[in-house]
């Protein structure tokens, strides 16, 4: 099966000379069509930066990334931007901007708040939602542009527990309803990356030390061996 | 010479007994303002929103420059205009030199680095906030700029109220290009100036009174936009803290 992501060598640096930060660093990584892979780490190792540069929105400053452009791509950030609009204009607007007419974006937007359970406030300011409910209203519009892959960046983690568990759900179920969809999440909820995902990436300072199927990942004997400071930051969390 | 009390009392008659010469400055110098203000938000909203989230070459010196002609003194405006309206200059042929049209460029032309400089920090900041989830979902740099411009509408309402509060708080522009002309030109300020140097000080005061008013209202305005902003997100608003003076 060809790759829908295939880094190389990839590396993103930011400023120049001794002000350098390098946020990821030969960086190689294949995911494939289906897979629900998560992102985990300490803050700041590159989880984000990662998710950015598959979306396409950093270049790699060094290294190559292919990606497959066939396959149509949405993004779901922590923290969801929803313009000051209603919450079904802000769903409109992503498929108004991939070239939907707004007539046609309004109804297909009706549709997709529907499927996230959102259709009796899809006429209600964007911004008076709540936390979890914004974020409802970001997955909806993620998943009206029909994406075959879903990248999602922390997208619980700004929200209550009940938030966490229905946001969860959610996206438990835009998994489950098509199973070729590929899923890039990054996670600091290690319950919720045993729950959804198929394998695990962890990173540490921009680098990828550990690279698992979730089941093997998850087994402390097999990662203590193979991967201890994985095996730390797991157990850490855990404690 | 009047005394203060007397020519107080008297201005007061003149706002309240609505003066005809009165009202006709005050019109004037409202219907100038109203067009420079227009014709500077037109361009400086569309230009600032662009500047905010576009990047190219001699971006910074641009900027610099935008915001050197923040400071520029209105008479130097109003030398600038005078000298592109005058009869050998390139916009002679106009015939707009002494008229409410060449008032309405002076203004214009020192308010447009206003809007564009306040609207382009208001659009930068949304734009390292916002501006690559939008990116995300497919919006280049113009169309991005355009939408994140819209939804800060309230933060450039105040931009657009701090506009016109500089334009018709002004003197120096169009003393210079309008001539202060009786029944013409005339506007609060030039009159203000004119009037107080001729010793009749209750028009002077009169339309003095009528100006605090309209800062006094726009002040007003832009603290009830700040309001319904606050009342819509159920936040501490971010808007922009601008207090007009005359």
């Amino acid at each position: 099966m060809s790759p829908v992501f295939a880094l190389d060598q990839a590396a993103i640096c930011f400023g120049t000379g001794a002000r350098t930060l390098h946020a990821l660093s030969e960086l190689s990584l294949q995911i494939v069509q289906g897979e629900r892979v998560a992102l985990i780490g300490a803050n700041g190792c590159g989880k984000s930066t990662l998710l950015r540069l598959l979306h396409g929105l950093l270049r790699p400053s060094s290294g190559v990334l292919r990606r497959d452009e066939s396959l149509g791509q949405a993004m779901v950030f922590q923290r969801p931007y929803l313009m000051r609009t209603t919450a079904q204009n802000n769903v409109a607007l992503g498929l108004w901007l991939r070239g939907k007419p707004w007539s046609k974006a309004c109804l297909l937007a009706q549709d997709a708040l529907l499927s996230v359970g959102m259709a009796e406030h899809a006429l209600r300011p964007a911004r008076k939602l709540s936390g979890g409910q914004q974020q409802r209203v970001a997955l909806a519009r993620a998943w009206a542009l029909q994406p075959r892959v879903l990248l999602l960046d922390e997208p619980t983690s700004s929200l209550d527990p009940h938030a966490k568990r229905e946001v969860e759900a959610l996206i438990q179920h835009i998994a489950l309803h098509d199973p070729a969809m590929t899923l890039v999440f990054a996670s600091h909820n290690l319950g919720q990356v045993k729950r959804l995902a198929s394998r695990v990436v962890y990173l540490e300072q921009g680098r990828v030390l550990a690279d698992l199927p979730v089941q093997e990942f998850f087994a402390s004997g097999a990662l203590a061996s193979r991967y201890p400071q994985a095996h730390s930051f797991v157990k850490g969390d855990l404690v | 010479m009047t005394s203060f009390t007397d020519s107080a009392a008297m201005a007061l008659h003149l706002i309240f007994s609505l003066d005809p010469g009165l009202m006709a400055i005050v019109a004037r110098s409202l219907w100038v303002s109203v067009c420079a203000t227009a014709i500077a938000c037109a361009l400086g909203l569309v230009l600032g929103a662009v500047l905010g989230v576009a990047r190219f070459a001699g971006r910074g010196a641009l900027l610099a420059l935008l915001n050197t002609f923040l400071a520029v003194p209105s008479v130097v405006v109003g030398l600038v205009v005078y000298l592109l309206l005058s009869r050998s200059g390139p916009l002679g042929f106009l015939g707009w030199l002494f008229s409410f049209k060449a008032m309405v460029l002076a203004q214009a032309l020192l308010v447009l680095p206003v809007v564009t400089a306040l609207t382009r920090q208001v659009v930068e900041d949304a734009e390292g906030l916002h501006g690559e989830q939008l990116q995300s979902l497919g919006a280049r740099a113009l169309l991005r700029s355009l939408l994140l411009a819209w939804d800060e509408r309230y933060a450039l309402l105040t931009v657009l109220l701090a506009a016109f509060g500089r334009a018709i708080s002004e003197v120096g522009a169009v003393m210079i290009v309008g001539g202060n002309i009786d029944g013409f030109t005339r506007v609060m300020t030039t009159a203000i100036a004119l009037e107080t140097s001729k010793g009749d000080l209750p028009l002077a005061l009169g339309l003095g009174l009528v100006l605090l008013l309209m800062v006094l209202l726009l002040n007003a305005a832009l603290s009830l936009l700040r309001r319904r902003r606050e009342q819509e997100e159920g936040v501490a608003t971010a808007l922009p803290r601008l207090e007009l003076s005359v």
